[in-house]
């Protein structure tokens, strides 16, 4: 009885939290078929904002990548000052808060900022622009490359990276044919991790983009915007598109974990 | 921050993420429990599901919590713009954090450590506090940590089901987000500074438990 009870509550608890409310949305979006749904998306605004998401995520994730290779292998392989520092660090965008993160864009590029004069006489745009968007985004999905990767490297050890330079490869061949083959699934789960993190971050880019649509509006924004002009089936059109990537990527984070413990 | 709008703010945030921690300790040991110990058809469909709120932006989570909890909920449960509104967002946004740290330290713990405990007489409470909480305790308080942290700091969920409205609903990100609008970024920063100074404390806790359970053998 008990182990019934357990599974009931469990179960239920997930029903009441997670299904439910997405199963709803889904249902009052296809009520009518998929033609209101559509047309919705294809409004210039909506398709610019879903654009936008795109162009940020394109820039943050290879960005992501790279950094979070080099700083896992710094973190694991290397000894330097700050080491326990930077391990720290990098673990700080997920306990803070996204609009902590936008203010203190703010507070760096805005115009009051340290360096908002300096931008402003060189006539760039940053805050309420492209640029400050992709930052933000950059900032808040920093982590999830490092964070899967580290522990990866840890287990395989280095005896074969020291083999390998033992007979003669450089730094980039044992890089290339040995450490990177050994931790690519970590990679490709880092990645997927970033690129969710990055279709959907709100706080931030809420924060420095100023909102302005067909310009600054990303697809998460949107959905407010639709949402508060009273919009629901425009609010609704659009979620559906980020749930939905939503769930490919949890599709694909179960295939690669298979993959990977086949490997 | 000595604004009574901004400690209220901080105040609704705080009991907030705190009810929230609690309720995420037990229902998220009993989701892992569950998927751990337990079978049943479909068990790994339920898995996948658990990290949706890592991979669903905040927004749609709120917008979703309102269709089914909202003024034209289908099921006439209307909780739109209450604290209610305020826990029920944050538990769908840390749902994953205390069943992913406390499963992997269940799936090492034996099974037959427990089945022993009972043929010796045990009752099943008693091998649950003797037995299998002291292994799982370190992973679930970490999960508890990040669960506090992120509640904490939760934006996207809360802009749309909570209506933010001041001395009742309004969260301190929520009162962060309006100060930078309004082009007050003193009155900004300085609640970000508790926030931030929050964030490091969690981050501290969880580095300070994961030493400890370390030495003593659990992951």
């Amino acid at each position: 009885m008990p182990r019934h009870a357990l599974r009931l509550a469990a179960l239920g608890y997930l029903a009441a939290i997670l299904v439910g409310p997405l199963a709803i949305v889904f249902w009052r979006t296809f009520e009518n078929g998929f033609g209101p749904a559509w047309s919705a998306l294809t409004t210039p605004e909506t398709a610019h904002a879903l654009k936008l998401t795109l162009i940020v995520t394109a820039i943050a994730v290879p960005v992501n990548t790279v950094f979070g290779v080099v700083c896992a292998i710094a973190i694991v392989r290397r000894r330097f000052p700050g080491k326990g520092f930077l391990n720290a660090f990098i673990d700080l965008p997920l306990a803070l808060s996204p609009v902590v993160v936008g203010l203190s864009l703010y507070l760096l590029y805005g115009r009051e900022g340290w360096f908002g004069g300096w931008l402003a006489k060189h006539g760039i745009e940053v805050l309420f622009a492209l640029p400050a968007i992709a930052i933000a985004t950059v900032f808040v999905s920093l982590p999830f490359v490092a964070r899967e990767v580290v522990p990866t490297l840890r287990e395989i050890g280095d005896e074969q990276e020291q083999a390998a330079r033992t007979l003669g490869a450089s730094g980039w061949q044992t890089f290339r044919r040995i450490t990177l083959p050994s931790i690519r699934w970590a990679v490709v789960y880092g990645v997927i991790l970033t690129t969710a993190r990055c279709l959907g971050e709100y706080g931030a880019v809420a924060a420095v983009s100023g909102r302005i649509q067909g310009r600054t509006e990303t697809a998460t924004l949107r959905v407010q915007e639709r949402y508060e002009s009273f919009d629901l089936a425009g609010a609704y059109a659009i979620a559906i598109v980020l749930a939905l990537a939503a769930l490919a990527v949890l599709a694909a984070l179960t295939l690669s974990k298979s993959r990977a413990r086949a490997a | 921050m000595s604004e009574p709008e901004a400690t209220a703010a901080l105040k609704v945030t705080l009991l907030a993420s705190l009810a929230v921690s609690v309720l995420n300790a037990v229902l998220g040991t009993v989701t892992a429990w569950v998927l751990v110990r337990d079978d049943f058809k479909g068990k790994s469909l339920v898995n996948a599901i658990i990290d949706l709120p890592f991979a669903l932006p905040t927004i749609v989570a709120g917008l979703t919590l309102l269709a089914l909890y909202g003024p034209t909920s289908p099921i006439g449960v209307n909780v739109a713009f209450t604290q209610t509104a305020i826990v029920l967002a944050l538990l769908f946004v840390t749902l994953p954090f205390v069943v992913r740290s406390v499963q992997p330290v269940l799936q090492e713990l034996d099974p037959e450590l427990e089945q022993a405990a009972h043929s010796l007489g045990a009752s099943r409470a008693t091998t649950f506090r003797r037995v299998v909480l002291p292994s799982i305790l370190p992973g679930i308080l970490s999960g508890v940590a990040l669960t506090f942290a992120k509640a904490v700091g939760e934006f996207g969920s809360l802009v749309i089901i909570t209506g933010n409205i001041p001395f009742q609903t309004e969260v301190s990100s929520v009162y962060i987000f309006g100060r930078i609008e309004s082009g007050d970024s003193a009155a900004a920063a300085s609640v970000a500074v508790v926030l931030l100074a929050i964030s490091f404390a969690a981050l501290l806790a969880i580095g300070a438990i994961r030493h400890y359970a370390g030495g003593r053998g659990h992951a």
